[in-house]
């Protein structure tokens, strides 16, 4: 019994993970949208309760993400340490990248429970409904990927995350990027176009 | 074309750490000119048009350089695209069809 | 074309038997097979509802079932039909055919694969579960199964007017549905866009493939709306959230919005595999290629791409505005044209051509003929005025049953008769082939023709009884006689089934096709192709050179993946966090379940991702 290598051949020169990714992300492009969709479709239409004006926190939410944009930095920074086989920065990049990420989470709990204490909860209006279905799914993909990237490392420190796995880093890396991106919107569409009209005095 | 399929990176070089930098110095700036658009009272009636141009600007920076879409094969740039302008028509179509925008 | 060096485990041997095989197969070949024994089963099943439905329309006033029940049936019904039987019994055809017809030896993901079979039979069980357990709920059985329609409308679906389990069921279930059928679609495109053999270009590819990878594509563009619009509707029933509460100020038109713009992509994911079968039978038993192929692709990329852009003709009478009105009438009526353009270019394939009218070539032709009723039927529904009459009435029936039965039905029978014989070595038997098509075919049209003047008359869908002095009872009767001689042509497709297992074995290829499926064994090895041919033709068994030669046996052993039972014990795992979450009426137990589902879902994760597993 042989055991020859045996080339995989493809039709494109391109790895099937990366492929399947891409769509994935695609896909995660309709989510988010039909969530975007809703919060806009519904801003405005509140019949009672808190609304955007009197309790969304912008200076708070500006460093939040700049935060996390940060970790996309340090994400980049990870994949191009994997790359060139260095463990020591991949590991500080990997680690840096999940807790940046770690601490937006660490913001948006503090905004809920903030939120929750001015009386605006998940059920108490459309804007709750909305906006805690918007960020709370954002967050859940946040989490995520910091569990993902905290596997990362410890499979770093188990020694398993040469150059040859660059590749799962990289993927992790789109998931990543994609959540940052993701968040970029919603930044920019639930905090600073609020579109609900000011109370008159 | 010959690539290697387990990276899929393309024969151009990777963006150097200094590039990385740059793109993250650029974000930043953007963040702190929307910021500072939100509050200029005189920005407010083109408040949206203008906070949407300059997100759509960090949007593009992340997934071309970040996610190194710029430069990789076409065909992720395609199954990446398609989707998205689905989810941007289907958006700005329910903004119209629930009258939040036009007449 | 690159190709990278992997080093292999020794190879398996060949089709390992026994229970526990089939449970941790991760071969396409056997998932297919899976999906559809399942899909037949569930057609069954959605067919028996009809069947009782249908007894008891058959004369005015009749109790054979109550409202309450009827409400239940037809939700099944239809539920059952386009998520349990048309969709998964595509999906075998994808997971059987897709790999031999494009040269691979699997699909890109074979774990993944196994995943969505698995999340599909759990899902299918958990919604039809909701028929038996509904002492669990303190009601009686037979009570507790979905019963809001299968696009099942806001606010009718909220806790305020459906206090009880039944919704949760629909709810819960179609998201598990969702889960299978977004894998299967990553796996798919992936297989399709990077597996292909040497020389297979795009415009290579046989058209059942091609309509399969735009099905795909629009699969995991639609999925994610109806998944959001559903999570809308379990938090407000789980949490009261406010979504579709229209005192909160919610509009229950945001739920018919989110579900038709799934809605519509999806009747698309139902007819296009359909017609990819029949653009292979045709050239096959007219032994002519198919005429026009670009068009017909190209044809197939431009439903999936306006499909995208119709679904509120599904809402002409929900006051959308003369704009809004306008704009979908114009491209549902501009969808038509190259539906129209594929139905010439299959007609024109076999003009000329040498017919042979073999099963699944009548299948075929039935397809095509039933297809266009349905159409001119449904191009009748996309002037707003017109539809206005149409709309909520048993003209919508009989439409999408002449283009969901004759059409997609009718097309995977095609596919049934015509493959069979590469899945089981044998061909099924010509002459109950032959009455089961007649006996169907009759039956349908017997069934669904007269719903178009009942329609028009006004009788309205989703009632459970008709007075007698509407004029409907001789429409209804002929409906109710057309059905049951339909399911007596598929007494005769069952007796087919049985009667073929002394059939000769069928060969390579007892039809002498032209796609690569065709040039290896019946049923195919374990490995598919001994060697992967190279192709220079899109019709690579008529033309000469068309594949390199593909050898009985490989010349050095092939390497084949071992199973795993990683991707059942996920599945499994999301089953359970949905039953926690349908035991929300007792919070703790509920908690505990959900959590202890999601712990065995991540647990299954970590172990299929770092199981040494080798494609």
């Amino acid at each position: 019994m042989s055991h020859a290598a045996t080339a995989h051949h493809t039709s494109t020169g391109l790895d099937n993970r990366k492929i399947a990714f891409w769509t994935f992300i695609g896909s995660e492009c309709l989510l988010f949208g039909s969530l975007i969709a809703t919060y806009l479709v519904y801003e405005g239409r509140s019949v009672a309760g808190p609304t955007t004006h009197e309790i969304l926190n912008i200076p708070l939410t500006t460093i939040s993400t700049f935060d996390l944009l940060m970790s996309s930095l340090a994400m980049v920074l990870a994949l191009a340490a994997v790359h060139r086989g260095d463990k020591v920065w991949a590991r500080v990049w990997l680690a840096t990248t999940a807790g940046l990420g770690t601490i937006f989470l660490g913001f948006q709990v503090y905004e809920f429970q903030h939120f929750v204490h001015e009386g605006l909860g998940f059920t108490t209006n459309l804007f709750g409904s909305t906006f805690f279905t918007l960020t709370g799914f954002h967050g859940a993909h946040v989490l995520v990927g910091v569990l993902w990237l905290t596997t990362l490392l410890v499979r770093s420190f188990q020694g398993k995350l040469g150059p040859d796995k660059a590749l799962n880093v990289e993927i992790a890396g789109l998931y990543w990027h994609f959540v940052d991106v993701v968040w970029i919107v919603i930044f920019t569409v639930v905090y600073l176009i609020q579109t609900t009209p000011l109370p008159t005095a | 074309m010959s690539e290697q399929p387990e990276s899929g990176h393309g024969q151009t070089a990777h963006p150097s750490t200094a590039t990385y930098l740059v793109i993250a110095a650029i974000l930043t700036v953007i963040t702190v000119v929307e910021v500072g658009v939100f509050y200029v009272p005189a920005f407010q009636p083109i408040l949206a048009p203008t906070l949407l141009v300059l997100s759509a600007v960090k949007f593009a920076l992340v997934v071309m350089f970040y996610m190194h879409l710029k430069f990789d094969h076409s065909l992720f740039r395609a199954v990446f695209i398609l989707p998205l302008l689905i989810a941007a028509a289907v958006i700005i179509a329910l903004l119209f069809l629930f009258r939040v925008l036009g007449a | 074309m690159a190709t990278t060096a992997v080093p292999h485990a020794p190879a398996a041997p060949a089709a390992p038997r026994g229970l526990w095989s089939w449970i941790t197969t991760t071969d396409h070949k056997r998932i297919g097979v899976l999906y559809g024994v399942s899909a037949f089963i569930f057609f069954l099943i959605g067919g028996l509802e009809a069947l009782v439905m249908r007894l008891q329309l058959g004369a005015p006033g009749a109790s054979v079932v109550s409202a309450e029940f009827y409400n239940q049936l037809f939700t099944m019904h239809g539920t059952t039909m386009v998520f349990l039987a048309i969709m998964p019994l595509s999906a075998a055809f994808f997971n059987f055919i897709i790999p031999l017809q494009i040269g691979a030896r699997d699909v890109a993901f074979p774990r993944l694969n196994a995943f969505s079979y698995w999340v599909f039979l759990l899902g299918a069980l958990f919604m039809n579960a909701s028929f038996l357990v509904g002492p669990l709920f303190g009601a009686d059985a037979l009570s507790v199964a979905p019963n809001g329609g299968w696009f099942g409308y806001a606010n009718l679906t909220s806790p305020q007017y459906s206090p009880g389990p039944n919704i949760d069921f629909w709810v819960l279930g179609l998201q598990i549905l969702g889960v299978a059928s977004l894998a299967a679609g990553f796996n798919f495109i992936t297989t399709i866009i990077n597996m292909r053999a040497p020389g297979m270009s795009l415009m290579r590819m046989p058209v059942f493939t091609w309509m399969s990878f735009v099905t795909q594509f629009l699969i995991i563009t639609a999925f994610p709306v109806i998944t959001i619009g559903l999570v809308f509707l379990m938090f407000d029933r789980l949490f009261g959230t406010t979504f579709y509460n229209v005192a909160a100020g919610g509009d229950v038109l945001l739920w018919q919005h989110l579900f038709w713009l799934f809605g519509h992509p999806e009747v698309y994911i139902l007819i296009l595999p359909a017609m990819g079968i029949v653009s292979e039978v045709l050239p096959t038993f007219s032994r002519k290629p198919l005429f026009g192929y670009a068009v017909v692709v190209y044809s197939g990329v431009l439903i999936g791409i306006v499909g995208w852009g119709v679904w509120a003709h599904h809402m002409f009478s929900t006051g959308l505005g003369p704009i809004a009105d306008s704009v979908f009438s114009a491209s549902t009526m501009l969808i038509a044209v190259p539906t129209g353009v594929k139905i010439f270019n299959w007609i024109a394939t076999m003009w000329g051509g040498r017919l042979e009218f073999r099963t699944p070539m009548l299948f075929a032709i039935g397809f095509i003929s039933m297809f266009i009723i349905g159409g001119l039927s449904g191009v009748m529904h996309s002037s707003p005025p017109a539809d206005l009459q149409q709309t909520d009435t048993y003209f919508v029936v009989a439409h999408f049953h002449y283009v969901l039965f004759g059409g997609a039905l009718l097309g995977l029978f095609a596919g049934i008769y015509y493959w069979w014989p590469k899945v089981f070595g044998r061909t099924l038997r010509e002459g109950p082939g032959k009455w089961h098509f007649w006996l169907m075919l009759l039956g349908m049209n017997l069934t669904f023709f007269p719903m178009h003047f009942s329609g028009l008359l006004g009788m309205p869908r989703r009632i459970y009884t008709y007075g007698a002095d509407l004029g409907l009872d001789t429409f209804n009767l002929i409906s109710t006689i057309g059905a049951l001689l339909t399911g007596v042509g598929l007494l005769v497709f069952m007796y087919n089934v049985w009667a073929s297992r002394s059939q000769p074995a069928a060969g390579k290829n007892p039809w002498n096709a032209a796609t690569l499926e065709w040039a290896i064994a019946s049923p195919p090895p374990v490995y598919n192709f001994a060697v992967l041919p190279t192709v220079s033709s899109r019709l690579p068994l008529w033309t000469e050179g068309g594949a390199t030669p593909i050898p009985d046996t490989p010349p050095e052993p092939v390497h084949v993946p071992g199973g795993s039972y990683w991707p059942l014990v996920t599945a499994l795992g999301i089953v359970i966090m949905a039953i926690g979450a349908l035991m929300h009426r007792a919070l703790v137990p509920s908690l505990l379940t959900g959590i202890a589902g999601a712990a065995v879902v991540v647990v299954g994760i970590y172990r299929w991702a770092f199981e040494p597993f080798e494609v």
